[in-house]
């Protein structure tokens, strides 16, 4: 499936989950300070493994960065 | 500025410094450090510390793998709060977006809204900053709302369920200072809430000014992160601060046109 992943064109395996997605975008194990969004809803950092994405999708995922 | 009138208040006045109550918290500092603008996490580490601020913000941006060192790490290290804000945020529908990612990534209701009007001033865009406080003070949030130093935008916003009202001194990262001292005035004047100096400080003496005018904190962020020394701006903010608290609490004698001699003329020799 395509589903655009932090404003870019990503190709996941049929059946990724939200947690797969993480792990694409660097995200290896950590979880404080770090959210997704799937179509701009919220995705709980518990429910990310039992989430599945379907094409077209847009996923952001985010981090804790310095800012005032 | 001359005419200004700083007239003490019952509630500050007293020799027993209160601590600060915010959020349904007590605090020991009243200073809140932004962590933008800082040449390195070490410089920032040295002034975190040197400042004496137990909350400071954070901010959500998209992941990115060439990122070097972590500032959350450190600033759960240092055993600070961390103040997720919504910056770079222009409807209410993002801000209150963000207010919820940045809710599960930090696990804390708290919440620093900003929802700005356009990129030239960042200023607060009025409609949308209600907007967005009053749906995240239903959802449970603790909006503290970044906002323009207008008296009735801050009375809405208060009357909205938010914490705080952060008025801003001057544009964001200009070092002009409180603009506006007035108005500051008259929002302190009235609000149940504290009042938090949010943006303008450029140096000790505008947080210091903050304080005497009654403000419940300062929240300030690039006057220390782009200072030469950082570290030690960040202890000037601190002890401005505490001065200014203080002189609040103290009461500051009215202004007069003319003297009045603080020795007595009374005993003069006659020196003919």
């Amino acid at each position: 499936m395509i589903v655009q992943l932090n404003g870019e064109r990503a190709e996941l395996p049929d059946g990724a989950t939200v947690a797969d997605a993480v792990k694409v975008v660097g995200i290896d194990g950590e979880r404080r300070g770090v959210a997704v969004a799937v179509d701009g809803e919220v995705v709980r950092t518990a429910d990310w493994e039992r989430t599945p994405l379907t094409d077209r999708q847009a996923v952001e995922v985010v981090r804790a960065v310095q800012g005032g | 500025m001359a005419s200004q009138q700083v007239a003490p208040s019952s509630e500050v006045t007293g020799e027993q410094a209160a601590g600060f109550e915010l959020g349904g918290r007590t605090w020991g500092s009243r200073l809140i450090v932004g962590t933008g603008g800082f040449r390195s996490l070490d410089a920032m580490e040295r002034a975190l510390v040197a400042s004496g601020a137990e909350i400071v913000t954070v901010a959500l941006r998209r992941v990115d793998p060439t990122a070097k060192g972590s500032a959350l790490e450190l600033i759960d290290r240092l055993g600070k709060f961390a103040l997720p804000n919504t910056a770079g945020c222009y409807t209410a529908r993002d801000a209150v977006r963000t207010a919820r990612l940045a809710r599960e990534a930090f696990e804390t209701d708290w919440i620093k809204l900003e929802v700005i009007g356009d990129d030239r001033t960042l200023f607060p865009d009025a409609v949308e900053l209600i907007d967005a406080a009053e749906t995240l003070v239903d959802e449970g949030f603790v909006v503290l709302p970044y906002t323009n130093d207008d008296p009735i935008l801050a009375r809405r916003l208060e009357d909205a369920g938010c914490a705080a009202v952060m008025p801003l001194g001057s544009p964001i990262g200009s070092g002009m200072g409180i603009a506006n001292p007035y108005n500051l005035q008259i929002i302190v004047e009235r609000a149940a809430v504290p009042v938090i100096l949010d943006a303008g400080v450029g140096t000790a003496s505008d947080a210091a000014m903050a304080m005497e005018l009654g403000c419940g904190g300062v929240l300030l962020s690039s006057s220390v992160a782009r200072a030469k020394d950082p570290k030690l701006m960040a202890r000037a903010m601190r002890e401005a601060v505490e001065a200014g608290y203080a002189a609040r609490r103290a009461g500051r004698i009215p202004r007069k046109l003319h003297a009045q001699a603080s020795t007595p003329e009374e005993g003069l020799p006659d020196l003919e």
